[in-house]
């Protein structure tokens, strides 16, 4: 830190490019800044990064084993590599260790990294050893498949100390028996839960649906693609939370908050997030 | 307790009782100003929930079970979130969150290493037989006499099938060699006694440190090129150089410095810290206060492993001894260094050897490691600087400070200082604890140990993370430098002896079973690296396995072991490969080797 208190910029090498950041970047944002593009699962921008997916792992000069450049700083001089033989046998070897024992199929964005590295998520043979949960339906506001729980902590992160701080959720178990539960898996409504969704919206793999999207899907409705999504203020109270309203068939089927916004993080409350209905007159 | 939604079910009397003796018998609440988290929010500043395994510990011990009731209890008691409690409690092997419907001790049969091969699961049988609740147990630490039990008491004391441990020469069988260094005192003295460690002289090291300094005993320490004795082997002078360098500590006690010492002691075929500290306790109390006075630590914490209640008894004993002598408290020998330490138990988890993972657990978090760096020098327990060292590289701390650390370089080699202690098990005349100046063979060592009962097929060269060697290695000095030639390392000091009776298909899938059980789950690579491990070599090495359903057994094993030794978080996936490689490379296996299939 300089003397009038501004941090000095760092310049590190990406894949042999010069690139400047703002001090206390990641190596993530000089990625970005770099224009290269990286696959992340555990990384959210309204998130700390708990670099537990290790899909986001880049090659340092210097480092013995790869970083996650999500949560590894940028550093002067640092000269990374995000496309070595190393850097892509690992996020592949990652991706299809992940795709033989989860349901990727709707994690829409890992699916294309998939591809991109030619991960064979058959190959470590038939038969292996997967998730195996039933899905949770306790209640009309959200479901919770864990066949589709890759473990990266964002739904325990957002209900505990970066958004909620309600802690009705946390990591239980060891090793790949590891699994997202309440204490004792008490049902939901039992539990500390308070509906606010924002496990729900930060999920990757749809683990986490809103129950909405997860019947129609039951009846091979969902449409995304014929969605559209309208932008305004919660009318609840005075805070101001941008609701971005999605809509298929003329009916709200699910809300967000964008993760820039000012007020909201992409984070929003019980009434936000599912106290809609009243606009169907339901 | 406002904020905290905490479940209907009522905790019973027993419960309360067990988690009210935790809670007061801690005394006033503790606040970390500086409790800043790595996590962000202000969870930490919770200034009990370090105690949460203390008290989980006391509701196993009460009802055989943490129920919810208890849990509940607890939770309340220690402004805990309860899911994050339950998330804790089922960190840990030695806990169980289910109604066991039974209120008998559980029997921990080791099914590890030696063990397997003399048969652990004959023994399980037995014991089931008998009427006993038993429970297969990862490596208990008493590899020089298997098959290991360890008894878990339900409302009385833990114990350990122990008749052998009452003669320390079972353990040691070097006792009373006028050679020894470490384990001079083994069996020599008796180790509930200050007053006879004192007449074997101990503490003398203590008031040598308080004439030379802090700052000198941190430059003699660098000087001998004392090594950590845990496995990582680094420099420990460097590690305390940097800790006494940052701000705190015994100059500002607002802001504590620690000296934690690591006796979660679980790599498989390890039991020389149990040893060592079982015999010589004292030692292990002096080495910490010293190390805390050189780095400016205001607190020294113990982590022992929660199997071994002797060696807990025995420290808490030391302490509490150690402090009526006033060599811990306030004002130590009348100097003005204000000095404490804690024991804090284990429950049962490999990962909680790893540093940042043990910070974790004694702060009341699961026990998962912390993506490194920041470094406990600078960010270790309660994000405070850390000094952490294992048990032997600590008690080396004596003699350093007595006679310099010129004389102590000169022991051994040019690059590896001191004595070594090796744990030799399965196959030897003699299994202990044995030590040896840096500088002794392979060879020497099973010499030592009376000999190879029958012919020698491998031995395992430094635990479940090492690797094997094969008798043409009985040359291979045991010092860092020839370890490293040789691409072996010395982990721990496990050599584990296999002779041509043992059967090393079942040994090696026994690993990978060991580090798919013991792989925290954090990380992906390590996660489902080790299940995946663990699952192939079930259908290659096994006859109940189907060797044909794996399409490239040796590109998946070659590629499982370099994603996670490139990508895992912590050295548990960067070795959990390693030693299964190391017997496919010497030819030690053969892919497909089984009824059902062969190699393609």
């Amino acid at each position: 830190m300089s003397a009038n208190g501004h941090e000095t910029p760092v310049s590190l090498t990406i894949d042999g490019q010069r690139v400047t950041v703002a001090s206390g970047s990641s190596v993530l944002d000089a990625c970005t800044e770099a224009g290269v593009a990286t696959p992340t699962l555990c990384y959210s921008e309204n998130l700390t990064p708990v670099n537990a997916c290790r899909v986001c792992v880049v090659e340092m000069e210097g480092s013995r084993t790869l970083v996650p450049s999500c949560s590894r700083q940028a550093e002067p001089d640092m000269v990374i590599e995000t496309d070595s033989e190393r850097v892509r046998h690992s996020r592949k070897t990652v991706l299809e260790l992940l795709g033989s024992g989860v349901d990727l199929s709707q994690a829409d964005e890992l699916g294309q990294w998939v591809t991109h590295y030619e991960a064979d998520v058959e190959r470590f043979g038939a038969g292996r050893a997967t998730m195996e949960e039933p899905i949770r339906i306790q209640d009309e506001l959200y479901i919770r498949d864990y066949d589709r729980c890759v473990l990266c902590y964002k739904c325990v992160e957002a209900c505990g100390d970066d958004a909620q701080h309600t802690f009705a959720i946390a990591v239980a178990g060891r090793g790949f028996d590891a699994r997202i539960r309440t204490e004792f898996d008490t049902a939901l409504p039992d539990s500390a839960c308070v509906y606010c969704g924002n496990c729900v919206a930060v999920c990757p793999t749809n683990a986490l649906q809103f129950k909405t999207e997860f019947d129609l899907r039951e009846v091979d409705n969902w449409r995304p693609e014929e969605q559209s999504v309208t932008r305004t203020v919660c009318s609840y109270c005075g805070v101001g939370c941008n609701l971005e309203l999605h809509v298929q068939d003329e009916t709200i089927v699910k809300v967000t908050s964008p993760a820039d916004h000012s007020v909201t993080d992409g984070h929003l409350c019980i009434k936000g997030r599912f106290g809609w209905t009243y606009v169907h007159g339901a | 307790m406002a904020d905290l939604l905490i479940g209907s079910d009522q905790a019973n009397d027993t419960e309360r009782v067990a988690v009210d003796g935790i809670v007061e018998g801690y005394g006033p609440a503790r606040v970390e100003e500086h409790a800043r988290m790595v996590r962000g929010g202000g969870q930490r500043r919770h200034e009990r929930r370090h105690l949460l395994l203390p008290a989980l510990h006391a509701l196993q011990h009460s009802e055989g079970w943490i129920s919810p009731g208890g849990l509940n209890y607890a939770c309340e008691q220690l402004q805990v979130p309860p899911a994050e409690a339950y998330g804790v409690a089922t960190f840990y092997e030695m806990f169980r969150t289910d109604d066991p419907g039974h209120v008998d001790d559980v029997v921990h049969v080791c099914v590890d290493g030696p063990c397997q091969v003399a048969g652990a699961a004959q023994t399980i049988e037995a014991l089931k037989a008998e009427g006993k609740h038993v429970h297969a147990s990862p490596c208990l630490g008493q590899c020089e006499r298997p098959v290991a039990q360890f008894i878990q008491g339900r409302r009385r004391p833990d114990n350990v099938e122990a008749d052998a441990f009452v003669d320390p020469a079972e353990s040691v069988p070097q006792k009373g060699d006028p050679g020894l260094r470490l384990l001079r005192r083994a069996g020599r003295i008796d180790p509930t006694s200050l007053e006879s460690y004192i007449g074997a002289g101990g503490y003398k090291a203590l008031a040598k440190a308080f004439e030379r300094g802090a700052s000198d005993v941190v430059e003699q320490v660098v000087t001998s090129g004392l090594m950590g004795r845990g496995g990582a082997a680094f420099p420990t002078g460097i590690k305390w150089r940097g800790v006494a360098a940052e701000p705190g500590g015994q100059a500002d006690p607002s802001q504590p410095k620690y000296v934690v010492v690591n006796a979660d002691e679980s790599e498989p075929g390890t039991f020389k810290d149990r040893v060592l500290i079982e015999t010589d306790p004292f030692a292990v109390i002096e080495a910490t206060t010293i190390a805390g006075f050189a780095t400016g630590a205001t607190k020294g914490w113990i982590y022992i492993r929660g199997e071994y209640p002797l060696a807990t008894e025995r420290l808490e004993n030391a302490i509490a001894e150690a402090h009526k002598a006033g060599f811990l408290g306030d004002g130590i020998a009348r100097s003005s260094f204000n000095f404490e330490i804690e024991v804090r138990r284990g429950a049962g988890a490999y990962i909680c050897g790893e540093e940042t993972a043990l910070f974790n657990s004694i702060e009341g978090f699961r026990g998962e490691p912390r993506q490194k760096p920041p470094f406990p020098t600078t960010n270790g327990l309660f994000d405070r600087p850390t000094a952490i060292n294992n048990p032997e590289t600590l008690v080396n701390v004596l003699d350093i400070v007595l006679d310099g650390g010129d004389e102590f370089a000169k022991i051994g080699t040019e690059t590896s200082s001191g004595s070594k202690l090796f744990c030799l098990s399965g196959a030897v005349n003699k299994p202990g604890v044995y030590e040896v100046d840096f500088g002794a063979t392979l060879g020497d060592m099973l010499e030592l140990a009376g000999g190879v009962v029958g012919d020698l097929s491998a031995v395992l060269l430094g635990g479940a993370a090492g690797s094997f060697v094969t008798a043409d290695q009985l040359d291979l000095p045991l010092t860092f430098e020839g370890v490293r030639a040789a691409e072996v390392s010395l982990g721990s000091g496990v050599v584990m002896v296999f002779n041509t009776d043992a059967d090393l298909n079942a040994a090696v899938v026994r690993l990978a079973e060991f580090f798919r059980n013991e792989s925290c789950g954090q990380c992906v690579p390590c996660r489902v690296g080790t299940q995946r491990q663990h699952e192939i070599a079930v259908d290659l090495f096994t006859p109940s396995g189907n060797a044909a359903r794996v399409a490239n057994p040796a590109q998946t094993f070659d590629d499982l072991d370099r994603v996670m030794k490139d990508a895992s978080i912590c050295g548990l996936g960067h070795t959990a490969s390693t030693a299964l490689r190391s017997a496919l490379d010497l030819g030690l296996l053969s892919i497909g080797d089984n009824e059902q299939g062969g190699r393609e």
